[in-house]
């Protein structure tokens, strides 16, 4: 018992070492270093389109890697791949299991990928050769609900568990390549990096961590939160991390400087954040509250400059398309709304 | 198809959402102060006189003050205080929202709070439908009766001891005053309401499915999770860190750059294809286009990264290595991509060509790179995997983005490119032309047609990037003369 106690002090000694090493390298705050940048202003987005099809909660939505299709899941069983801009459906495609709570578009366009509560990752295959849309593999090993995946190529996608564990598959084989483990609650929600080679999570111990893909190890763990993050995703210059959680704030970790540079709140919001996505430009974030809203914050000067608000019910999912022209944003009120 | 999560235990059921609970019920006691609150009034409400009523308005008025905020916000806080439960409509009590007019409202007992210690169970819902069903058969409304249906066959088994809980109620409940037994129905009918929605009515505790991990449960920190968490605090305490000023001004660096480039924050010329329903942009924007805009040629110049993302600018790139001769490093790069993201079955062939066509020596793309990285490239190609060249190409592309990439920006063929481009005037469309182009609208070019182009694209590249024979150009020289 000695030992533990002794491994105990010693943990919390290293702690308070890398709290003291990182408080050294912080000679300066956002506000600082964004005092001489002009304000954004207020921004205005309007609803220019609305996808109606789905009878139930809306889960998530993805945009695949071209301006205008998008897949979302909802919990009526049905994936439904959009053209956006003609509203049109390209493909619905019917689930086995109807407790989807995530979906992902391939960046070639050739494959979608939902799960949920089935404990598995189902890949469909878009481009069949007799056109119709079919499983093409199912992953099977997680033992809790999966709640995020994303694709890296046709050959490879990363996917999150309530089980606490990200996993890395090899879809032509349908087995796991790497299980990264390490997180001591629920992992909610993963983002890959532009360069494909890290991917960050964000889980109910109310940490995210950064993971080396190639590795197979956690770079770094990032924490202040107080309740569970919900999302998070990449600065676009891959560089930074911004996290969504319960506490009602978004934070801004920084990869190299291995600490948080900003947080994101106000007295005035008090209900937690459910989904977010940077714009292009990594100057807006858009975050979707409990609330039924969607707030706009500008990353540098840490002020809301906008809110879209439209739904009726909890926005549930949020994505900013590749070329960054319109944000979709899905709710549990069945609708998946398109801004600008 | 089995779901195969393990019940959780009970306290987890409010973890999702409790962190605000402790902030919104600081309101909520603020706003019952008698002296500072929100100011109440006995109201008749059929034949019955209910005390401390409060109208939306003054809640909104209250809030306001307090917050300081836009009404916008205001509205939106005070219909979450609805939704949540900790005040509930009198009349309307199906609609969960907070209207700015004089609707009643009451806030419901802390008895009733969502963050009391105590699931609302559905055999509580039970009891609660039974009880209602015995003050008066058909009071029941349909969704209630379908739910009392539905638990009347699941919870068959506990339905007698459900029947005499609900009897005991009923009875204990004709004991009380009239006055206050109307109060703690509408309490209780608005509690149920919150945890049991009616359809088309939006309650927010409604969660979703719920999360695994129980919170109460004690950390049970193995020894050898000790040593393990210690060893990775160390590697932490080793890993260099940037200052904070640094990663800033990056941050802020990269923001300005890409200001104009963010279609929310800059408009996008001719149109935003999204407002206008005029695909121009896009048409212009393809992937094969003979003239790019200027905006395109303007992110080129950001970082290598860019460059290369963008496949028309990796185009333009070609053609000033083909002039420098110097191909061989992106060729590299892109082959070492195709056998990253390729599929497992092509990797031993894809790994031979490389191989034969840049690292053997004397090959006939020979790339420049240091012994120690060559060796051990070479060394892993005997088994080669995804990541085998990973080493190499990191390599070149360093090499590129210090001293290629630079000699592009300030070269013929850039400026070149820079100066053609494309920088089309905005259009400026009246309402009726909006309406003519949302009619319109043409689907664009099918992804099939885009894809034949691609391929055949890649297979006169594939052709031209051939090692030469030299004696058959030979041959075929002399065969002139």
């Amino acid at each position: 018992m000695g030992e533990m106690e002794e491994l105990r002090k010693e943990a919390e000694s290293l702690k308070d070492q890398i709290t003291a090493a990182r408080k050294t390298v912080q000679d300066t705050t956002l506000q600082e270093a964004a005092a001489g940048i002009t304000a954004v202003g207020r921004v205005q987005l309007k609803t220019r389109k609305t996808l109606r099809g789905h009878l139930a909660k809306i889960y998530a939505m993805h945009w695949g890697a071209d301006s205008t299709l998008c897949v979302s899941a909802s919990q009526d069983g049905k994936l439904i791949v959009w053209d956006s801009i003609t509203t049109n459906k390209v493909n619905a495609i019917p689930l086995k299991s109807s407790w989807v709570m995530t979906c992902a578009y391939a960046p070639s366009g050739n494959l979608v990928a939902c799960g949920g509560l089935d404990n598995m990752c189902s890949i469909y295959n878009l481009k069949g050769k007799d056109g119709n849309v079919k499983v093409m593999r199912e992953l099977a090993a997680h033992t809790g609900y999966l709640s995020c995946c994303r694709f890296l190529s046709d050959t490879e996608i990363i996917t999150s568990s309530g089980d606490c564990t990200c996993v890395l598959w090899d879809i032509e084989t349908g087995t796991e390549k790497t299980i990264f483990a390490g997180h001591l609650g629920d992992c909610m929600s993963l983002a890959v990096s532009p360069d494909f080679k890290f991917f960050i999570s964000g889980a109910c111990d109310f940490t995210a961590k950064l993971w080396d893909i190639r590795e197979a190890q956690c770079r770094q763990t990032f924490s202040g939160h107080e309740s569970d993050i919900n999302a998070i995703g990449f600065f676009p210059n891959g560089n930074a991390v911004i996290t969504g959680s319960d506490d009602a704030t978004c934070k801004l970790y920084d990869l190299r400087a291995d600490q948080e540079l900003n947080t994101y709140q106000d007295s005035s919001i008090m209900c937690g954040v459910t989904s977010l996505a940077p714009s292009v430009s990594g100057r807006l974030l858009l975050a979707g509250y409990d609330d039924f809203n969607v707030n706009i914050w500008d990353t540098l000067k840490s002020e809301r400059v906008g809110v879209l608000a439209g739904h009726d019910n909890r926005v549930s999912c949020i994505g900013v398309s590749s070329d960054g022209m319109a944000c979709c944003t899905g709710s549990w009120d069945s609708f998946l709304k398109i801004w600008n | 198809m089995t779901i195969r999560t393990v019940r959780p235990n009970r306290v987890q059921h409010f973890r999702p959402r409790t962190h605000c609970f402790k902030k919104l019920e600081a309101m909520v006691v603020e706003m019952q102060d008698p002296n500072s609150g929100v100011k109440g009034s006995e109201q008749k409400l059929n034949v019955n006189t209910i005390p401390h009523v409060i109208t939306g308005e003054d809640v909104i008025a209250w809030i306001t003050t307090k917050m300081k905020t836009t009404p916008e916000e205001v509205q939106a806080f005070g219909t979450m205080l609805v939704a949540y439960g900790y005040i509930y409509p009198l009349q309307n009590h199906k609609k969960l929202v907070m209207c700015n007019d004089t609707s009643l409202y009451r806030f419901q007992t802390p008895y009733f709070w969502p963050t009391q210690n105590w699931v609302a169970e559905d055999s509580d819902y039970a009891i609660y439908l039974a009880k209602r069903n015995i003050r008066k058969k058909g009071m029941l409304e349909p969704y209630e009766q379908a739910h009392y249906n539905h638990l009347h066959d699941w919870l068959n088994h506990k339905w007698d001891f459900i029947v005499m809980q609900a009897t005991e109620q009923y009875r204990a409940g004709k004991e009380r005053k009239k006055p206050d037994r109307v109060v703690f129905d509408c309490q209780e009918r608005a509690y149920w309401i919150v945890n049991r929605p009616p359809p088309r009515t939006h309650s927010a505790m409604d969660t979703g499915p719920e999360r695994l991990i129980d919170p109460t449960a004690d950390e049970k920190i193995t020894f050898d999770a000790y040593r393990r968490m210690n060893l990775f605090y160390q590697q932490a305490i080793m890993r260099s860190k940037v200052k904070s000023s640094v990663s800033l001004g990056a941050l802020a660096k990269y923001v300005t750059t890409y200001k104009n480039h963010d279609p929310f924050l800059a408009p996008c010329l001719p149109s935003n294809p999204w407002q206008t329903d005029n695909d121009t942009y896009w048409t212009y924007n393809m992937r094969r286009v003979d003239v790019p805009t200027k905006m395109r040629v303007e992110r080129w110049s950001f970082s290598l990264f860019e460059l290369l993302s963008d496949l028309r600018g990796r185009d333009d790139f070609k053609v000033f290595l083909k002039k420098e001769f110097s191909g061989e490093n992106l060729a590299f790069w892109e082959a070492a991509e195709e056998l990253k993201w390729g599929t497992a079955s092509s990797m031993p062939s894809k790994a031979e060509t490389i191989f034969k066509t840049f690292l053997v020596p004397g090959a006939p793309r020979w790339i420049n790179i240091d012994g120690r990285t060559m060796g051990l490239t070479v060394k892993g190609l005997d088994h080669p995997h995804r990541y085998v060249l990973e080493a190499a190409q990191t390599h070149v592309f360093l090499l590129m983005k210090k001293d290629t990439f630079f000699r592009y920006l300030k070269s013929p063929v850039y400026k070149d490119s820079q100066k053609k481009a494309l920088n089309p005037e905005s259009h400026s469309f009246s309402p009726a032309q909006l309406e003519q182009n949302a009619q319109n609208r043409s689907p664009g070019i099918h992804p099939i047609i885009l894809w034949q182009q691609e391929e055949e694209e890649k297979a006169k590249a594939a052709v031209a990037s051939a090692p030469v024979d030299i004696k058959a150009m030979m041959s075929k020289i002399d065969r002139k003369k």
